[in-house]
Parts: C-alpha cells; structure tokens; sequence
C-alpha cells in the first residue's frame, strides 16, 4: 500500500526470556544504562523450555519479523536440563523453518546469563541489524490475526 | 492370499483371538477398506492385495481397549509403527495378536491414474503372492498396462526392508523394493533460495483442505486431545484469505511427531490432495540423523526417542546452517 511505502521499515522483533537468566539480563542491561532497540519485545517464560514452537509460529502470525530465545547457558538452567531440551527442539523448529523458505536469520537461539547485561544488549542489537538488513518478514502473516 | 485366509479363519475358529483386524474388498478393485471380522463366514470378505496400503497399527490403540485379543495384519513396515505404539504406552502387546503379512510393495492408485489409465473396472497382477512384474488393467477404454513399480507408493521406492521387527507368526514372501533414495527430494528443496522454498510450498500447501486426514492416519499423531481441535484457537480452521495457516499446520502436525514418526508415509498416502506431506516428516528425520546421530523411530520397542534426551555437546541451532 502506498501510505506503507512511504513509513520507514519498523520491524516487529519477539525475545523469548528464562525468567531465571536472560530476563535478569536483560534488566541488568537496563540498570546499567546499556541500550538496545526498542523494537523488541520481551515476553518472559519460566524456562527456554517452556516455549512451544507453537509460539514462535504464533509470533510470526501475528507479523513478527524476528524471533529470537533467550535462555541460561547450558549447565545453569534452573530446571537442570530444560535448556538441552529446547536447544534440540528449536535446532529442528528452525532448520524446518528455513525448509520451508524462512531465512535462518530471522530465528536466533542466545544463552544470557543473569550476570551479562552486555551480552544481552549486545546480541539484541546484532539481531535487530540483521533483521533490518532482511528486511520485512511478509510471508507468515495470517489476515486474521492482524488487529 | 488363499493360506492367509484359512490361516485367520483357523486362529479365529480356534478361540486364539477374539477379532481380526484386516482388510475387506471395496467397492471398486482397488480400494479395499480396513475392516474388522468377528465371525468365520465373514472372513470370505477378506482381501489382502497390492492395494491394502492402510497401516493397521494405529487401529491397535483402540483395539486394545476391547475385550479379548485382536490379530491384526501387520506388513513389514508397519510393525516399526507397533513398535512405536508399545515405546508409547499406546498398545497392549498382550491383547494383540500379529500376524505379519508378507509384501513387495504397495500400489498407489493415483500413481496409475497419472499414467493415463483411467476408468479401471478390473486389474490383474496386484495380487499379494505372486510375482508379477506388470499390471493389467481392464478400463471402459480397453486394455492398459504398467509395470508394477511404477504403480508403486512413494513409500515403498524408499523401503526400509523387508523384516518384520515384531510378530507372532508370519506368512508370505515379502520383498525389497527400495530404488531411490531416502532423501533425495528434500536435498532438492534445501538446495532452493528462499523465494524458491517459499514458493514450493505455497504451490503445494495451498491445496490443503484441512480435511485432517493426515493426522488421522498417521500411527505417532495419537494424542487424545489434539490442539487443532480447540475451538478456541483461531488457526482451528480453514480459512480462505491466508496462506499462512497450512503452513502453521504441517508445521506443527510434523513437529509433533518428531523423533516418533517412523515414516510409513501414511500421511501422504491417505491426503485427498496429493500433498507431499512425508517430506516435512523426512526433513525433521533428516536433521535427527545428521545432528544427533542414526535413528530410526520404531526399529525396536521401548527406544529413547532424540526429543526427549540430549547430550551436553548437542550443535547450537545458529551452527545448523553450516552443518546441515
């Protein structure tokens, strides 16, 4: 639509936070005034574990640009080892993704720790880059959810 | 087929099991249903031939809950279903009998149709026993002929072998009809650009009719509750406006089996649209292969499956576009 063309590009980006390690990361970032763009947006989870690739589909439907999970680093998930579960998962649920014509770029896996505010704004601010650079994610979008 | 259907009647007639859980003649040559016989004279309706394609396996979970034992007919690759359903919980090994069934590839009507022969009103060489290398088929426009394997369900050019993995008795010859690889096509597709990919499976998706059937069929897809039946959740239904929802779908549908799906290739068998749905299946065992090791769901009962272990050193899903 021609009033589109003439908005400048805003991606939507969804982060996936363990309430335990990233969701504090990225709250030590904010504490200690490091920025990221305000094009994420964080939904926070009890453990990487918790997410169904369901919601990343969902994320997409609804007309994300980018989705990204964040959780503990291997070894530290506070559920022992819900971590190694969704690091199998999301490796099948992305490869699949980009089978079926999603670049790789726009799915992102990232271990924060409750202790790397720097990380978190650092790897925040790369995958926003990246998804700028991709450009507008048109191809999962269903009408419907679009309100 | 003669010894297969004395052998059932005996099993029956003798008190072994209670029911059969096999195969009787459609209404046309070529579709014969899955059917249960609880009496010897209705056993004369009993077919077994190149068209009996249907994975008995997961009619188990409900015969399991009858009284009594049931004997269901099992072909070479359907017993890796069995054995996924007992690794699940899923079937009473007790209460089944297994009768394994010998074959050397099934028959896709569609396939035959494909070739141009039409209108078939008889065919001959689709016999279970035997060893046919053409069929014939009496059309309303004559004569027609084909060679077997290009009759052939995708399924069995990419056969996983001839054994039975578990069973109680067998009778008939089976055969090895693998002549393509496994993963051919989805190497094709991986090698596409994005668009390409895209655009491929916009073409085949936008076919799907939601009818279900894929999941209905399949023997991993046995949850009682299935999410796409909430009412609830907006993506329950078809909708006509978006392309997104059948991706959303076979997205899911295949992601649920992950790691369980033994790839008898029932989904594609049974979809009404010609969908080729086995290869989401095929890319999920694919990546399964390649990142975590040689594992064929169903090979033997009570297996770990990949999704529900992991090792400390699994590849990071950033790597996966290097290595996959």
């Amino acid at each position: 639509m021609s009033i589109e063309a003439n908005e400048e590009f805003k991606p939507k980006i969804v982060a996936f936070c363990c309430n335990w390690c990233s969701y504090a990361g990225a709250d030590l970032a904010g504490s200690s005034r490091l920025t990221y763009p305000a094009d994420v947006k964080i939904i926070r989870v009890p453990c990487s574990c918790r997410v169904n690739p369901m919601f990343i589909l969902r994320a997409f439907e609804k007309g994300a640009d980018g989705v990204i999970l964040c959780g503990c680093h291997p070894g530290d998930c506070h559920y022992t080892s819900g971590n190694y579960y969704a690091r199998r998962r999301m490796t099948l649920l992305f490869s699949m993704l980009d089978f079926i014509g999603v670049e790789h770029g726009r799915t992102r896996v990232e271990w924060v720790s409750a202790a790397e505010g720097v990380k978190f704004s650092k790897t925040m601010n790369e995958f926003v880059e990246k998804i700028y650079s991709l450009g507008k994610n048109v191809r999962l979008e269903d009408l419907r959810c679009k309100s | 087929m003669q010894e297969l259907r004395d052998r059932v009647k005996e099993l029956l007639a003798d008190g072994t099991v209670d029911r059969v859980l096999g195969w009787k003649a459609g209404d046309l040559p070529y579709n014969p249903e899955a059917a249960y016989f609880e009496t010897v004279e209705s056993l004369d309706e009993f077919v077994y031939n190149g068209f009996c394609g249907a994975n008995l396996s997961k009619m188990m979970i409900e015969a399991s809950k009858l009284e009594g034992k049931t004997l269901v007919c099992l072909k070479p690759c359907d017993t890796y279903s069995f054995n996924q359903l007992i690794t699940e919980h899923r079937v009473d090994r007790e209460k089944a009998y297994i009768l394994g069934v010998g074959c050397k590839g099934k028959l896709d009507m569609e396939k035959v149709r494909a070739l141009g022969i039409k209108g078939v009103e008889q065919v001959q060489g689709a016999e279970a026993d035997g060893d046919a290398e053409h069929l014939t088929f009496q059309t309303i426009y004559g004569e027609k002929n084909c060679s077997y394997s290009a009759a052939m369900l995708e399924r069995c050019h990419v056969c996983k072998g001839k054994e039975h993995r578990i069973y109680d008795e067998l009778i008939g010859e089976s055969k090895e009809t693998k002549d393509a690889e496994r993963f051919t096509e989805v190497e094709k597709i991986e090698a596409m650009s994005p668009e390409e990919k895209f655009a491929y499976f916009q073409k085949e998706l936008s076919k799907c009719i939601r009818c279900n059937a894929c999941r209905n069929a399949c023997p991993a897809c046995s949850c009682r509750k299935c999410v796409f039946d909430s009412t609830k959740f907006d993506s329950a239904q078809k909708a006509n406006v978006d392309s997104f929802e059948e991706r959303m779908f076979h997205i899911i549908r295949a992601f649920h089996v992950a790691g369980r799906c033994t790839d008898c290739g029932e989904c594609s068998r049974v979809c009404p649209q010609g969908i080729p749905l086995h290869l989401f299946n095929r890319k999920f065992i694919k990546d399964i292969d390649t990142f975590y090791g040689e594992y064929q769901a169903g090979s033997e009962a009570d297996m770990r499956g990949p999704l529900v272990s992991y090792t400390f050193d699994d590849i990071e899903p950033g790597q996966t576009a290097e290595r996959g």
